[in-house]
């Protein structure tokens, strides 16, 4: 049973103002089962739930005016997904993208796949599928027009949104033949023919504009904090401001004579390891979002603190350091290096500190929902809407059908968004509120308060040196709280996934390499952050490698080079301990660890950058290289510090490796706005805690980089790939070798060494 | 009663006057263009034009705006096509887009007092207008065009 393809509205392009909220869409027979990708290269894909769907009865549809209208499964938060995947669609279809328009879905991963916008997954899981999808459309055309002129298939073909017959020179266009060609099955993998890379139109170009930009720029694009609905109330809560804290007690009173406020709800909270669920709290219900707030910041809240309340960020850091410098649980033993440090010629060591971040999207955490007749249906700006259906079925005992949760656009996500607690909340209020729909919104002082937090790193490298000179024994101690335990019994250190970004894959050709972990117990929630562990890894090691340079007077990138070593395929799993290695969830076969990919990165980026070149007083160059979600980066910062201590900027360079670079123009913009969070992190960003508390409330006490302070001009060089070579993750890698540049360029142009992030008042003189 | 101008369309609010112009326009007027971002006037997000001056809308109660005329970004142009719109999107600005309705009301009260702004005049103007995703560099070649019609 086929589907029936029915004319839609368009989401992408007019911006209605309330768009996102319309019903309609694909009509599908109920026993309709999605056909499912034949690849032409492994992805770990299948691993996540809802695995990959590429049927074109699921993501395409075709109305008589040729009017084409392709879904876009996975979440928009800044990364173009929403643009590349119905690109890679249309490409294969061979559609003209003036008449493709695109239609976000619903969460519903047993229908279109995997949603779980994270990782750096979305191109890398899913330009193959979206590939197959768009041929097999355009096989389906193709189909239904040799059907309607008597023909052979062989004789006709599909080209830029018409089907023509050769020998006859008749021609049909999509809009002509959709119906017909809707009502076919969907051809099986091996009738399906991609096309050859030299026929692209959009794949690899960086010709299309994201399809939200004319409503991102006129005010029309809707977020999640956006959502309207008739009859709509709106929420503030009071959150417990310490892991774990139960609500005490609370009053009411005065928040109940503002003007506005309606009801007082209070929101249960789930006791460590806590999940996704709310945090719980005192949830104020108004008219308007103002009274709401105003309702919020009036109520008497008394907690209790539970065991988490004498936490202090400080002490803990103190405690860290002494950690580090003990042995710690082995995670990598190549060889022997306790004895190779102790037989040395020369050692070094340092160690470094990167705090707690918050993530801060520009959007706060917010959901519209609405609770009511045995149905749950939300408008949220999520990372992962398949999850939210699932998370908020439990919650609520419904069935995941009766859960509807329609994906708006993301004001920013870099990982928080990825777990749904505040849609949670909504819909417990607006149960409670006898199905009344609700917005509820976090103000910025809620966001930075109850954050999924980046956990707090303290590293030690120890590197032993022969008499020539060279590295035979390195050691990395990382003591740091998991990201594991919201989700189990606090393991009190790093686990496997996340010393698998870049501690024990450290691809140095060194004989005796060691890796520890030392007992960090975490105490407020984490989660991941945009590249994750990869930041503080990434900024220890790299840092580390051009203290090493300069300890043995060597050119830090030569240095950098010579410990990576020859060109090779490296599997950190054949190392003792290290067998856990999870490759971001990727089969090896087909991402590998390349060292050569990495070296040229490094070469490339040299080269772009000038790396070497007359610098004037007070400016410096460094660089480092990092791989992480199966790409390759290399970043070379040239930075200028005054005399007074102020940094800028005045040029980066950075080169990616991400396998076939599907579109190069937000691949530019990714690495563009990495350098610049990643600039934000070491200048700034620090969270810091008091009793249990996030003490920073606002864009005052946790700083980001402004324009005026941002990289003058960020260069992007991407390593040309043909369409053979797996793309790979594009949104995160760019970040984690920012920091570490920037700090050995500051290194290059004062002296100064800075070990401990953020840089903060370290240069003022 | 408080009476103003939105877009050039008279309204009227008998709410409570500390209100700011933010959940006003967003909540009251639907307008949902203008963004909230920090509710403290530190990123810009919710810049509009109050008698043509950029304005934090978020600490301005609307009893401030009595009287007075302002523009959102649905009022900058009717078509859209402001020449920082345009530019905006030649030079594909945004990532996530959040804060660009912001930074465009911002860019575009600066070239309507000056027309031909030097790059540290934008970026001192812009240093207000907080972009998380980092479009900066975009931003300031943006406003460049916009001014010199490129």
């Amino acid at each position: 049973m086929t589907a029936v393809h029915v004319a839609i509205e368009n989401v992408s392009r007019r911006g209605f103002l309330h768009g996102v909220l319309a019903t309609g869409g694909l009509v599908l027979a109920a026993e309709f089962v999605p056909m499912r990708a034949a690849l032409a290269y492994a992805t770990g894909a299948a691993k996540f739930s809802g695995g990959v769907v590429s049927d074109p009865h699921v993501f395409v549809a075709i109305d008589k005016s040729g009017i084409v209208t392709i879904i876009a499964h996975r979440a928009e938060m800044g990364t173009g997904s929403r643009t590349s995947l119905p690109m890679a669609v249309a490409d294969e279809l061979d559609a003209d993208w003036s008449r493709v328009r695109v239609k976000q879905s619903p969460g519903d991963e047993k229908k279109y796949g995997n949603q779980n916008t994270d990782g750096s997954r979305s191109l890398r899981h899913f330009i193959q599928p979206m590939r197959q999808c768009g041929a097999a459309m355009r096989h389906m055309l193709e189909q239904a027009a040799a059907s309607q002129w008597g023909v052979d298939i062989g004789e006709v073909q599909a080209q830029n949104h018409e089907v023509a017959h050769k020998p006859s020179g008749r021609k049909l266009g999509y809009g002509d033949l959709a119906a017909a060609a809707s009502a076919l099955p969907t051809p099986p993998p091996d009738q399906i023919k991609l096309k050859d890379q030299a026929a692209f139109r959009y794949l690899g170009k960086g010709n299309v504009s994201i399809v939200d930009l004319f409503d991102i720029t006129t005010g029309r694009a809707v977020y999640g904090i956006d959502a309207k609905l008739p009859g709509m109330k709106y929420a503030a809560v009071a959150r417990a401001p310490v892991l774990g804290a139960k609500l005490a007690s609370y009053d009411g009173t005065a928040a109940m004579k503002v003007p506005g406020v309606e009801k007082i709800v209070v929101i249960d909270g789930t006791p460590p390891p806590g999940k996704f669920q709310p945090v719980g709290g005192v949830a104020v219900v108004a008219a308007n979002t103002w009274a709401a707030i105003r309702g919020r910041d009036a109520l008497v809240v008394h907690w209790d603190d539970g065991p988490h309340g004498a936490y202090d960020s400080a002490a803990y850091k103190a405690q860290q350091e002494e950690t580090a410098g003990k042995p710690g649980k082995i995670a990598r033993n190549d060889g022997d290096a306790e004895q190779a440090l102790a037989s040395a010629a020369k050692t070094i060591s340092a160690e470094y500190y990167v705090p707690t971040l918050a993530h801060a999207p520009m959007e706060p955490p917010n959901a519209t929902a609405r609770v009511a007749d045995g149905k749950c249906e939300v408008w949220v700006p999520v990372q992962s809407p398949g999850n939210t259906q699932e998370e908020l079925a439990q919650k609520l005992g419904l069935k995941r059908d009766d859960v509807t949760v329609n994906v708006t656009l993301l004001g920013g996500g870099f990982g928080r968004k990825s777990k749904c607690d505040y849609v949670l909340e909504a819909a417990l209020v607006s149960r409670a509120m006898g199905g009344a729909p609700v917005k509820l919104v976090w103000t910025r002082e809620d966001d930075l308060h109850n954050d999924y937090f980046h956990a707090p790193s303290f590293e030690r490298l120890d590197a032993g040196i022969d008499g020539q000179g060279h590295v035979v024994a390195w050691r990395h101690r990382v003591v740091a709280p998991s990201i594991r335990s919201i989700f189990v019994a606090d393991p009190k250190r790093e686990q496997p996934g996340e010393l698998s970004q870049g501690v024990i894959d450290v691809p140095f050709a060194i004989a005796n390499l060691r890796c520890e972990t030392g007992e960090a117990e975490a105490h407020s929630r984490l989660g991941w952050f945009r590249s994750v562990r990869n930041i503080p890894h990434g900024f220890a090691i790299q840092s580390f490698v051009a203290e090493i340079a300069h300890a043995l007077g060597r050119d830090p990138k030569d240095m950098l080079l010579e410990l990576i070593g020859p060109p090779r395929l490296f599997d950190p799993r054949k190392s003792p301990g290290a067998e856990g290695y999870t490759n971001y969830g990727e089969p090896f076969e087909t991402y590998p660890i390349d060292t050569g990919r990495l070296r040229r990165v490094i070469e490339v980026v040299a080269e772009q950058a000038g790396w070497g070149r007359q610098l004037p007083s007070g400016h410096g160059l460094g660089i480092a290289a990092h791989r992480s979600f199966v790409s390759y980066v290399a970043t070379v910062v040239e930075v200028a510090v005054d005399d007074k201590g102020k940094l800028t900027v005045p040029r980066v360079d950075t080169a990616i490796d991400c396998g076939f670079a599907a579109n190069p123009e937000r691949i530019r913009s990714q690495i563009e706005g990495a350098a610049v969070m990643g600039l934000s992190i070491a200048k700034y960003g620090e969270i810091t805690f008091k009793n249990g508390r996030a003490q920073q409330n606002n864009f005052d006490g946790f700083q980001v980089a402004r324009i005026d302070e941002a990289p003058a001009i960020t260069h992007v060089h991407i390593i040309p790939a043909t369409i053979d070579v797996p793309s790979s993750g594009v949104g995160e890698p760019g970040l984690p070798p920012f920091s570490p540049a920037l700090c050995n360029a500051i290194f290059a142009a004062t002296g100064k060494r800075i070990r401990r992030l953020p840089i903060g008042d370290q240069l003022a003189s | 009663m408080i009476k103003l101008r939105v877009n050039g369309r008279e309204v009227s609010f008998d709410g409570d006057p500390s209100m700011p112009l933010l959940w006003y326009l967003r909540d009251e007027l639907a307008l949902t263009g203008t963004k909230f971002g920090c509710g403290v006037a530190l990123c810009g997000a919710c810049t509009v034009h109050v008698d043509g001056q950029a304005t934090r809308a978020c600490i301005t109660a609307i009893s401030d705006v009595n009287g007075r005329s302002v523009t959102t970004i649905e009022g900058l142009d009717p078509d859209g096509n402001h020449p920082v719109q345009r530019a905006w999107r030649t030079f594909n600005v945004p990532q996530c887009g959040y804060c660009q309705s912001g930074q465009i009301m911002q860019a575009a009260a600066l070239l309507a007092t000056n027309k031909n702004p030097s790059e540290s005049e934008i970026l001192n103007v812009m240093s207000g207008n907080i972009c998380r995703c980092g479009c900066y560099q975009r931003i300031t070649a943006a406003i460049k065009a916009a001014a010199t019609g490129a």
